[in-house]
């Protein structure tokens, strides 16, 4: 690893420890999800109804980690700015793996061509 | 910017699938010709920055929030076709693994902040850069080109969920999937991405450059070759 290369993922691992700013903010300015992105309870509140097809599709997938929160819906405001810590540096992990490994099979794949 | 699951039609969920696998194999496949074992650590820790700089949410205060993707600066350092695989390696996993964005609406979500928003960005930056060396409007090109890039990016989903109420109503003719129509989701995406999220994707675009021009400006994909 190069020192600039070295630079650059100690900015990363920084960015993770400092990520709990982003649900401290929009908490202190009192912000709610993101346009179009509510849960089907939010829906209900602004429309009065939710959807028939978008209740159907709405609860096809479980993540393990919803929300970026490891808490549950109830956790504490602490609880969930250590979540979205483990969050960032999980997802350093998970997408940095999958980087590698498809990088990995490009190149085999490549050097087949080659042989080939 | 990630569209759940639920808030869009199979109609609209499948092609925008179809969409992005057409980019995937075709970047794959520029990756594979152009791929060195040097660049890995880069796609690596640009995919990782894009997931992170996507945590920080920025309120508008009292109404909604929203966040910078990244999708720009990443079009511009390693190139647009090597941001489309970073960027939805990045969209893949929050939707798996975090529940950020639908498993259904995968397609449409890589389709508009790993493929619109790369393009767009790179190709606003090589067009307002030129053949300029002069340093303030190269970091005058990187701020248009998150800004701007973000904004398209912005409408894109705007435009998938104001086009639902007319593709799927209830007998009643309530709406089946996201309920509000192209009138209301066009304006609201538009202003509040001009108006905040975009400039601060612009910002961060025009800072990073910056800081690897000054670095390792040799790696910089948009400042080699021509207009790719």
């Amino acid at each position: 690893m190069t020192r600039f290369q070295k630079k650059l993922w100690i900015g990363l691992i920084i960015m993770a420890i400092l990520s709990p700013i982003g649900i401290i903010l929009p908490e202190k300015f009192n912000a709610g999800d993101a346009w179009g992105e509510w849960g089907t309870d939010t829906i209900e509140k602004l429309l009065g109804y939710v959807p028939e097809g978008l209740k159907r599709l709405s609860d096809i997938w479980k993540a393990p980690i919803p929300d970026y929160n490891l808490g549950g819906e109830n956790a504490s405001f602490g609880v969930q700015a250590v979540s979205y810590v483990i969050s960032g540096i999980l997802g350093i992990a998970f997408v940095g793996g999958a980087v590698y490994l498809i990088s990995r099979l490009l190149i085999r794949a490549k050097g087949k061509e080659h042989r080939a | 910017m990630h569209i759940p699951d639920g808030y869009l039609s199979p109609q609209t969920y499948v092609p925008l699938y179809a969409a992005s696998f057409v980019f995937w194999a075709i970047a794959l496949r520029k990756l594979k010709k152009e791929l060195s074992v040097k660049h890995v650590p880069y796609i690596a820790m640009a995919a990782a920055f894009s997931f992170l700089i996507q945590m920080f949410n920025i309120p508008i205060p009292g109404g909604t929030t929203g966040h910078a993707v990244g999708a720009g600066i990443i079009a511009i350092l390693l190139g647009p076709w090597t941001a489309v695989i970073a960027v939805s390696v990045v969209l893949i996993i929050q939707a798996m693994v975090f529940g950020d964005g639908g498993i259904t609406a995968i397609g449409a979500n890589c389709f508009n902040m790993a493929v619109v928003m790369p393009f767009v960005s790179y190709w606003i930056f090589k067009a307002v850069k030129g053949s300029s060396e002069n340093k303030k409007r190269i970091y005058f090109a990187a701020f248009l080109s998150g800004y701007i890039g973000l904004t398209v990016s912005a409408l894109a989903v705007a435009f998938q969920l104001g086009i639902q109420p007319l593709i799927a109503a209830a007998p009643d003719g309530s709406p089946l999937y996201a309920p509000y129509p192209l009138s209301v989701a066009v304006p609201v995406m538009a202003l509040e991405h001009l108006l905040l999220f975009g400039i601060i994707e612009g910002v961060v675009t025009a800072m990073l450059l910056k800081y690897f021009v000054k670095h390792e400006s040799d790696m910089v994909y948009a400042f080699q070759g021509g207009a790719r």
